[in-house]
Parts: C-alpha cells; sequence; structure tokens
C-alpha cells in the first residue's frame, strides 16, 4: 500500500546499508533465554567469518548466562529470517546469506534457561 | 419615532447562543480563493463530510467562560503547589521510588502534552467545519496549560532528585523515549481525521484511563499531593477531550458510509500504536509505585475489556467492531509489566531513572495479581537477580537490543501463545528486511511502508554513529543524562542516598 498524503511520498530509508560505513547489522536471539530480553543488534563487517561469531560475538554477548559455558556447538539449531539455516564456520556473512538486518536465531537442546522459565 | 434608550441593558446571550454565534454563520464561501487551497488536507484522506454544521460540541465552550474557568482552576493549582514546596511536600511521599513514575511522566508525558498542542492547533486552522475547529483550538490551548503546569508542578521534585532536570532535550533523544515520541510524529504528520481518531477517540477516549489515573491515582496513594492536584486540575479538561473524541468519531460515521472503513482501519492501527505505547505504564503501575492502586492486568480488564468492550458494542450500530489483535493484548495482560521492567532492569546503566529487585512483599502480591504467570517465568528472574546483586555481579545486557521498526519498543514481547519464545515478524520491502514485535506492528508498516521506513531508531542512529559517539558513556553524553547520579539501581544512588538521609533525620526528631 502507498502512504495516504498530499502528494509524492517517497523517502529513502533511513537504515539503508550505506548509512553504516562499511558495516551490516545483524541480530541475535538465543531461544528460551530470556535474561536477554529482545534480541541483540551488532554492527559487523560482512566479511566476518562465522568462527569469529561463535568464537568472539557469542561469549561477549551471551557469556554472563551460566548455561553459556555448556554450550555444545555441533547440536545447535540454527534459524536465520525464521528459515532452518546450517552455517559453515570458515564462510563469511556476505557467504553465508546473512544480509544486512538479518536475524539469526539459536536454540540449543537441552539448554532451555534456568528455573524451568526459560530464563 | 422610537428613540433606543441608551441606559438600557442589553439581555446577556445564554450560553447556547453564544455558542452559535462563535460557531456558526461566521466563516464565508470564498470567491476569489479556491476553497481547496484554503483547506487543503480536508479531502486527501477519503472521509466525506456533506455537512459540517452537524457536528455538535456538547460542551457548547465560549471563549470568556474557557478563560474565566481556567484561571479559577490554575489559581488554585498554583496555591496548592506553593504550599507543598513551603510544607516540604517531597518528603511526605511514600518512598523515593516513587519518584521513578514522576520521571517517566516528565519526560514521556509532558513532551506529548506539548505535541499534541501542536497538532491541535494545526487541525484547529485547517478543519473546514467552525464547530470541530473551535474545539480543537480550545484542546490546543489545554495541552499548553498541561505541559506547562506539569513542568511547574513536576520542577519542585527537581531541587532534589535526579533525572528530571532536562525532559525535552531527552525526549528527543533517549533511546526509551523515541516510543511515544514516534507515537506522536506519527499521528500529527498524518491527515487532521485520522489525527483525530489516534490521539482524541483512540488515546483520549478510549486508552487515557489506562495513562492518566495510574499516574494520578498512583500519586495520591503515593503522597504526591502537588501532582494529584495537577490531576484534578487537568481532569475537567480530559472528558471535555473525550467528548471530542467521541463526538469525531460518530460524526465521521453518520456522515458517510464510505467513511466505515477508513475509520474502522485507523482505530485498528491506533488501538495497537497506543496500547504498546501503553506498556511503560504497566511497569510503571507494577513496579515504580511503592503503594499500588490496580495491578496493570486488572487496570485492562476493567478500563479496556469492560469499558472499551460496552463503547464498541454501542459502536457497532454504525459497523464498528473491537479494534484487530484486542485478543493479542488480553493474552499478553499476565506478562506486560513484568517483561517491561526485566527489560528496563537489564538497560538500568542507560536509563534516566532508576530500577530495582523486587522486594519479597511485593513479588507476593506480584503473584497473587498474576497467578498465572508471576510464579513459574518472572519470580525465578528476580530470584537469580538479586542473588547475583547479593554476589557483586549485578546482571547488566552487554548487547543493544533489536527495535520494532514501528512502535520503537525492543522486541521483547513474547508470543501470545507461548510466553517463553520472543515474539518477530519481518518483511522485505524495496529489498530491505524490516523488523517488528507483532502482527500489530506488521500490518501497520504493511499498510505504509514508506512512512516508517523512515524511523529514527535509537539503536541504529547510535550505530550509525549519530549520537554523540561509540560508547555508551559519549551516548549518555549526548543523552544529557547525568551518569552515576540518573542511570543504575535505585539502591546506591544519590536519590536514596537523599531520601534515607531524611528518614534518619525525622527519626532523630522523633527520639529527642
Amino acid at each position: 500500500m502507498t502512504t495516504t498524503a498530499i502528494g509524492t511520498y517517497t523517502f529513502p530509508s533511513r537504515d539503508r546499508i550505506e548509512n553504516f560505513h562499511g558495516l551490516q547489522l545483524v541480530y541475535f536471539l538465543w531461544d528460551k533465554h530470556l535474561m536477554f530480553s529482545a534480541p541483540i543488534t551488532l554492527v559487523l563487517p560482512p566479511t566476518l567469518p562465522f568462527s569469529e561469531i561463535l568464537g568472539e560475538v557469542l561469549p561477549n554477548l551471551y557469556g554472563a548466562h551460566p548455561q553459556f559455558a555448556e554450550i555444545d556447538w555441533s547440536t545447535v539449531e540454527w534459524e536465520l529470517d525464521g528459515v532452518a539455516f546450517i552455517p559453515m564456520p570458515t564462510l563469511t556473512l556476505t557467504a553465508l546469506g546473512i544480509d544486512h538486518k538479518s536475524l539469526l536465531r539459536f536454540r540449543t537442546p537441552g539448554l532451555e534457561g534456568l528455573a524451568q522459565a526459560s530464563f | 419615532m422610537n428613540t433606543p434608550n441608551p441606559n438600557e441593558r442589553l439581555r446577556k446571550l445564554s450560553l447556547k447562543e453564544r455558542y452559535a454565534h462563535l460557531t456558526r454563520g461566521l466563516d464565508w464561501q470564498p470567491t476569489y480563493q479556491d476553497k481547496k487551497k484554503i483547506f487543503p488536507f480536508t479531502d486527501y484522506e477519503g472521509i466525506k463530510i456533506h455537512d459540517w454544521d452537524a457536528f455538535e460540541d456538547p460542551f457548547r465552550l465560549t471563549m470568556d467562560s474557557y478563560w474565566k474557568y481556567q484561571a479559577e482552576k490554575e489559581r488554585k493549582l498554583y496555591a496548592v503547589i506553593d504550599s507543598f514546596a513551603q510544607n516540604n511536600g517531597q518528603m511526605n511521599i511514600s518512598d523515593a521510588r516513587y519518584i521513578n513514575a514522576l520521571k517517566i511522566f516528565i519526560t514521556a508525558v509532558s513532551p506529548l502534552e506539548y505535541a499534541a498542542h501542536r497538532g491541535f492547533a494545526h487541525v484547529g486552522r485547517h478543519f473546514e467545519g467552525v464547530g470541530p475547529r473551535i474545539a480543537c483550538q480550545f484542546q490546543a490551548i489545554d495541552e499548553l496549560r498541561h505541559a506547562q503546569t506539569q513542568i511547574h508542578t513536576i520542577s519542585h521534585f527537581n531541587k532534589f532528585f535526579d533525572g528530571l532536570h532536562d525532559p525535552l532535550h531527552m525526549y528527543n533523544r533517549v533511546w526509551y523515549l523515541s516510543v511515544p515520541k514516534s507515537f506522536f510524529e506519527d499521528a500529527i504528520t498524518a491527515g487532521p481525521f485520522e489525527f483525530l481518531t489516534a490521539v482524541s477517540f483512540s488515546f483520549e477516549y478510549v486508552l487515557t484511563s489506562l495513562l492518566f489515573v495510574p499516574f494520578m491515582s498512583g500519586a495520591a496513594y503515593n503522597g504526591d499531593m502537588a501532582t494529584v492536584t495537577f490531576g484534578f486540575s487537568a481532569q475537567s479538561d480530559e472528558s471535555r477531550h473525550m467528548t471530542l473524541g467521541l463526538e469525531i468519531i460518530k460524526f465521521m460515521l453518520q456522515q458517510d458510509e464510505g467513511n466505515v472503513p477508513i475509520v474502522q482501519k485507523w482505530i485498528d492501527k491506533w488501538f495497537w500504536r497506543g496500547y504498546r505505547l501503553l506498556s511503560i505504564i504497566a511497569m510503571m503501575m507494577d513496579y515504580m509505585l511503592p503503594k499500588k492502586i490496580m495491578s496493570w492486568k486488572e487496570a485492562w480488564e476493567m478500563y479496556f475489556e469492560q469499558g472499551g468492550g460496552a463503547l464498541f458494542n454501542d459502536l457497532s450500530r454504525y459497523g464498528i467492531r473491537l479494534p484487530k489483535y484486542h485478543e493479542v493484548a488480553k493474552a499478553e495482560k499476565d506478562h506486560y509489566s513484568h517483561q517491561a521492567w526485566s527489560t528496563f532492569y537489564q538497560y538500568s546503566h542507560a536509563s534516566a531513572f532508576h530500577t530495582w529487585t523486587p522486594s519479597e512483599e511485593e513479588m507476593t502480591w506480584f503473584a497473587e495479581k498474576y497467578p498465572a504467570s508471576f510464579n513459574q517465568l518472572y519470580r525465578p528472574r528476580y530470584d537469580y537477580w538479586a542473588k547475583a546483586e547479593a554476589d557483586g555481579k549485578r546482571f547488566y545486557n552487554n548487547g543493544l537490543p533489536q527495535l520494532c521498526q514501528v512502535c520503537q519498543i525492543p522486541t521483547f514481547f513474547t508470543e501470545p501463545t507461548d510466553p517463553t519464545r520472543i515474539s518477530t515478524r519481518t518483511k522485505i520491502y524495496n529489498g530491505e528486511r524490516f523488523y517488528f514485535c507483532s502482527d500489530g506492528c506488521h500490518d501497520i508498516f504493511e499498510d505504509e511502508p514508506e512512512k516508517y521506513l523512515q524511523s529514527w531508531l535509537p539503536v541504529h542512529q547510535i550505530l550509525q554513529g549519530n549520537c554523540g559517539g561509540t560508547t555508551v558513556p559519549e551516548v549518555l553524553d549526548w543523552y544529557h543524562l547525568n551518569q552515576g547520579a540518573d542511570n543504575f539501581d535505585y539502591l546506591g544512588s544519590p536519590d536514596e542516598a537523599l531520601w534515607e538521609n531524611w528518614q534518619s533525620a525525622r527519626k532523630r526528631v522523633i527520639a529527642s
């Protein structure tokens, strides 16, 4: 639908990728761990290999949770923007099709948060 | 010849006659200017009005009565504010935690009053009919007075407590204040009929009891007589605003059948936007009032499910139904305030008010008010966080939250059918991906994507480098947030130290 307006109504998106100086946004969400109340936004280089996400990015974001250290990464189930997804650690964000403002949601089977409260 | 007697006094006009003179027959039909140029916003929204004079303002307010009445009310209000200050009323509140509700009020609500003033001044110029134009002009003045009197009332607390010092600056910059700001800017940039549906009807008529009552009753319960008096002073204006909201809706619906689907679409949209905005009020009611009035859930049931239900029943004769996704709001009522407070708790370092973990007594109250959710889902959080705090490992979230493209709230709401799963919705428009917190916000975007792709999302703005720097302290400086005083937990804050000092001084006086 178009915006109801008195004249032509087109504007550039405020968050188009060009506004991020060569970087892109990626959102992360660890399912069943509501200690982190919402998905987290990061600005990352599109050339970043996925191994760095596993090795650097996620520990920094989620390391405070006592279950984080127990994660067996080979069993983790990933979703990219709602679609099942298998990330190859050596590939970059671009190569994996992780576009600007994509959401990576991951589930850790057997680790469902604290106190049976998905926390 | 009959000479008129110059000493004979003219009969005073009745209220009804005065109102008729003000609103009927004063306008003229332009001859050398195109009417469309004078009123450029009348038609483009698709609302058809056949007879502007059919709009009846039940209050029939005129200038002289407005001025006289408002002046009287404000004299009384300022007398109370003065005596509150002279008697050190700030020392008689229930607890200094209460001041945090005022911090929300002055930074998130008072700037909306000013924005409403601008909006009503605009439509008070642009409506083609004199009746609604006059009603909007009075409301424009009301809103300006409210912004002023709120600032004057609350400025007394600014002498003692943190976080109240720069509300308008904060409103324009602080991340969570983009929620009320974007709400109102969405309304104000719509046409005049949508603006009134948004603000006068959906917000003032349908949802205002959930905004105003918690703050004003909250003030009364917690010993803040100054803010209560403001509330009483504004009450008669508010009832006039609510009436305008209902009258304008009925007017549109009666004027043309073709208006019904347009009005319904706006009601759907503005119910949802208003409801999302109220999440901050839900949190304030349940968590920030040391003496509580009622739970968010009870308030929602009383004011929306019952009160709103009756209203929409009444409007069904025009073909209007309950707003879309009202059942989602019903499903969320067990979780709304808890999820909001949990979010602010973990971002306490970046907020201009204090947070805390609820006391055992409060958690007992929550368990009683929220039997279906609190003990299972939310008590374990607070137990865990309180213990972490006691062990010197107070939990903070290291990352910036994803924000909904429409309501701009962090996407922390859970699925209506599963309170353990975060709800997100996504859409690609013009090759770019957008995220939303809910179906409600997704649908609003889908209807007018060009409007919402301009959203000034604070998290994205920080990451684009537009907010004073790349580190949290730099951004907080840019917010004018006084770090170490305005932010972090109540425990250990200067607010707490001051309050405890007053309390111990009082005990010394009683003991001596």
